[in-house]
């Protein structure tokens, strides 16, 4: 093998180094220390200068203490857990939506294709935050949603939804949709129509085709589309911060908070190391995903 | 007793008055939008037929399938299968299969499956599904294939794949959509006569579709030459090479000469006409042919000869010069440009190994023909 191909090799791994294994130990090194008020908050603190007995000692007084923390605390258990099911339940609603969009994408003339596929991309031309923000005009007590519905008189007083876990499926939902709808619709799309129409052939009903072929093989599409909103879900800060209320309980926001409010560096980054553990099943079930997909060549 | 061409068996229901047509479309019209793809179709096909249509892409061979399997229904007219209408019918319903072009193989299941597939869904027991996917396995002679996946087979195997499935039903009626179009030359001509010999030995009724004229005279029982929503022609491969009944199917059938001129006189189904090549021509003409009228004839190469003399007639014969020559083993073909300017194509068979003093270029020579090896047509 030549330099220069070792070289091209070379440069993604540096790059993982540098942008992720690197900071990740920095966290998790931090994760094991003990917060101080100090400039950084937190000891011990390795200093090569002063030779290999103190960098020992500073390794020894290293510690778990900040996970048995977390464990003991019902709070952080709490957090996650209610993460997780705000993300689960918030992929699950986004599937039901995103599917049947995807779907009707795929099914449109060639033509219109293109329109749809840009509609679903145009948001992103906002920002997130704004568009976040957005949704608190529609779904505060005097905003938009409210006024419709009582100038159709279907309400007689305004409903309250931001500050609730409503606002914040809506919310999750409303953002994370195109990543569940390209992936489907990239599925579909490539689809040969004409299996549907074997498998009617064949004797299976429009609705019996439609599950034992379509759906069948939109499994890796559904698969990465659930996984593109489940990740980024769990550890979401902004979306509950802006249109949740004191009930919703997220492990982002409860980081964010022992990060800048109690300056708990440590207690934050074993947070953050926990979330990361969690995640890491689902994110090496996708790749098995994508891996597979790959395996059929469809 | 002259015939036209060979008939592949004994076997012609469709001259046979009081034959029942097992599929009849009955005044069908097909219409997307503006465009009508079949045009006020009438044609019968009877049960154990090879049927094929043949035409260019668009002419609606397609669709007239697509309506038998159900996938599009008839804007007017009916089709009845057995006796039945099949209005309504949904895909699923109909005791019809069909082989798509692209084959149409699921690509999560494995071979076996996707044999086994129409039969599970026909609620076939499991057992008895086993069996039927062995015997198609064997039919096809991919036994050793059953646990791959689609993607893993080559492009013949797919093509007997999909072949397997669609008869593992053992439908009466097998749709066929260009089965053989992805398959390379030789393949092709192999495959050819295994469909035959399939079609012979489950005693199904085949209509298949192709844009192939030859892999259409080959295989087929009967040919219906389609062109722009409408059935020009059905006869057996014989009739339709050898009486065409218009320029269009003449053309679209091998190779032809053409030669246009208005008709002098008819005597006894004989026509004389005079061309626009400076020879007269004295020929079988199509029923209602009269004198008077434009009209014009087509004759294959293999039918003209190719002397050095000039023959011993004053009609069907034309004098030119020898412009291309190309020879191909069997066979040699010889371009003759006529002092009209008109190429004449004529083909001679080499029933010998050596010939002395060939014909060669730029050389003036006679063609000649008899007055029954052409047809005279009217448009």
């Amino acid at each position: 093998m030549n330099l220069f191909r070792r070289l091209t090799i070379l440069i993604p791994y540096l790059w993982l180094l540098v942008l992720f294994l690197l900071p990740f130990l920095i966290v998790f090194r931090i994760s094991l220390s003990e917060p101080v008020l100090a400039m950084p908050p937190y000891a011990p603190q390795f200093d090569l200068g002063e030779g290999w007995a103190a960098f020992r000692d500073a390794l020894s007084q290293l510690s778990f203490a900040n996970y048995v923390w977390l464990t003991e605390d019902a709070l952080y258990r709490n957090a996650y857990f209610s993460s997780l099911r705000i993300a689960l339940v918030s992929t699950f609603l986004t599937l039901l939506i995103g599917f049947p969009l995807a779907y009707g994408m795929a099914r449109a003339s060639e033509g219109l294709r293109p329109i749809l596929l840009m509609l679903v991309i145009l948001p992103f031309w906002t920002s997130f935050l704004i568009r976040v923000y957005a949704w608190i005009g529609i779904l505060k007590p005097e905003g938009l949603l409210n006024q419709f519905l009582m100038s159709l008189g279907l309400i007689g007083e305004p409903l309250t939804i931001l500050n609730t876990n409503t606002a914040v499926y809506i919310g999750i939902v409303y953002s994370y949709l195109p990543f569940m709808v390209l992936p489907i619709y990239a599925t579909l799309e490539k689809m040969d129509y004409s299996l549907i129409e074997a498998a009617q052939d064949l004797g299976c009903t429009a609705i019996g085709a439609f599950w034992k072929v379509t759906a069948r093989l939109a499994v890796p599409g559904v698969l990465a589309g659930c996984l593109l909103v489940f990740i980024p879900a769990v550890g979401e800060f902004v979306i509950p911060d802006l249109l949740g209320g004191s009930e919703t309980l997220m492990i982002g926001k409860t980081l964010w908070t022992e990060f800048f409010n109690n300056r708990d560096w440590p207690v934050a980054s074993a947070v953050a190391i926990i979330l990361l553990i969690l995640l890491v099943v689902p994110i090496v079930l996708f790749q098995n995903a994508q891996a597979r997909a790959q395996e059929t060549g469809s | 007793m002259k015939s036209l061409g060979n008939v592949r068996r004994s076997f012609t229901p469709w001259a046979d008055g009081a034959a029942r047509p097992y599929i009849a479309f009955e005044n069908v019209t097909k219409r997307f939008g503006d465009f009508t793809a079949v045009d006020d179709l009438t044609m019968h096909v009877y049960e154990r037929e090879f049927f094929s249509l043949l035409g260019p892409s668009g002419c609606g061979k397609t669709t007239l399938l697509r309506m038998l399997a159900g996938f599009e229904e008839p804007t007017s007219g009916d089709i009845l299968l057995d006796g039945q209408s099949l209005k309504g019918v949904p895909p699923h319903q109909r005791p019809v299969n069909m082989m798509f072009q692209s084959y149409a193989l699921f690509p999560h299941l494995t071979v076996a499956d996707n044999i086994a597939f129409g039969l599970k869904q026909e609620g076939m027991e499991r057992g008895a599904v086993a069996e039927r996917v062995d015997q198609m396995l064997k039919l096809v002679k991919l036994e050793q294939f059953a646990r791959r996946k689609p993607h893993q087979l080559s492009g013949g195997q797919r093509q007997r794949v999909a072949l397997a499935r669609s008869v593992a039903k053992r439908p009466k009626l097998l749709l066929l959509d260009e089965p053989l179009g992805a398959l390379d030359k030789k393949l092709r001509e192999e495959t050819q006569f295994e469909l035959m010999d399939l079609q012979e030995q489950l005693g199904l009724t085949f209509m298949i579709v192709t844009h192939d004229q030859e892999e259409a005279m080959t295989m087929s029982d009967r040919i219906a030459v389609m062109d722009a929503g409408i059935v020009v022609q059905t006869g057996t491969p014989g009739e339709i090479y050898e009486a065409p009944n218009t320029r269009y199917v003449a053309d679209f059938i091998g190779n032809v000469n053409m030669f246009e001129g208005r008709v002098t006189a008819i005597d006894d189904g004989l026509a004389e006409m005079e061309t626009g090549d400076g020879f007269g021509i004295r020929a079988v003409a199509q029923p209602g042919v009269s004198a008077g009228q434009h009209a014009w004839f087509a004759i294959r190469p293999e039918k003209v000869d190719v002397t050095r003399r000039k023959p011993d007639q004053d009609q069907n014969a034309v004098e030119g010069e020898v412009w291309d020559i190309a020879y191909l083993g069997g066979l040699t073909v010889f371009n003759v440009r006529l002092d009209s300017g008109t190429i004449v194509k004529a083909t001679v068979l080499n029933s010998e190994r050596a010939v002395e003093d060939p014909i060669g270029y730029e050389e003036r020579v006679w063609l000649s023909f008899d007055p029954d090896c052409g047809i005279l047509l009217e448009r």
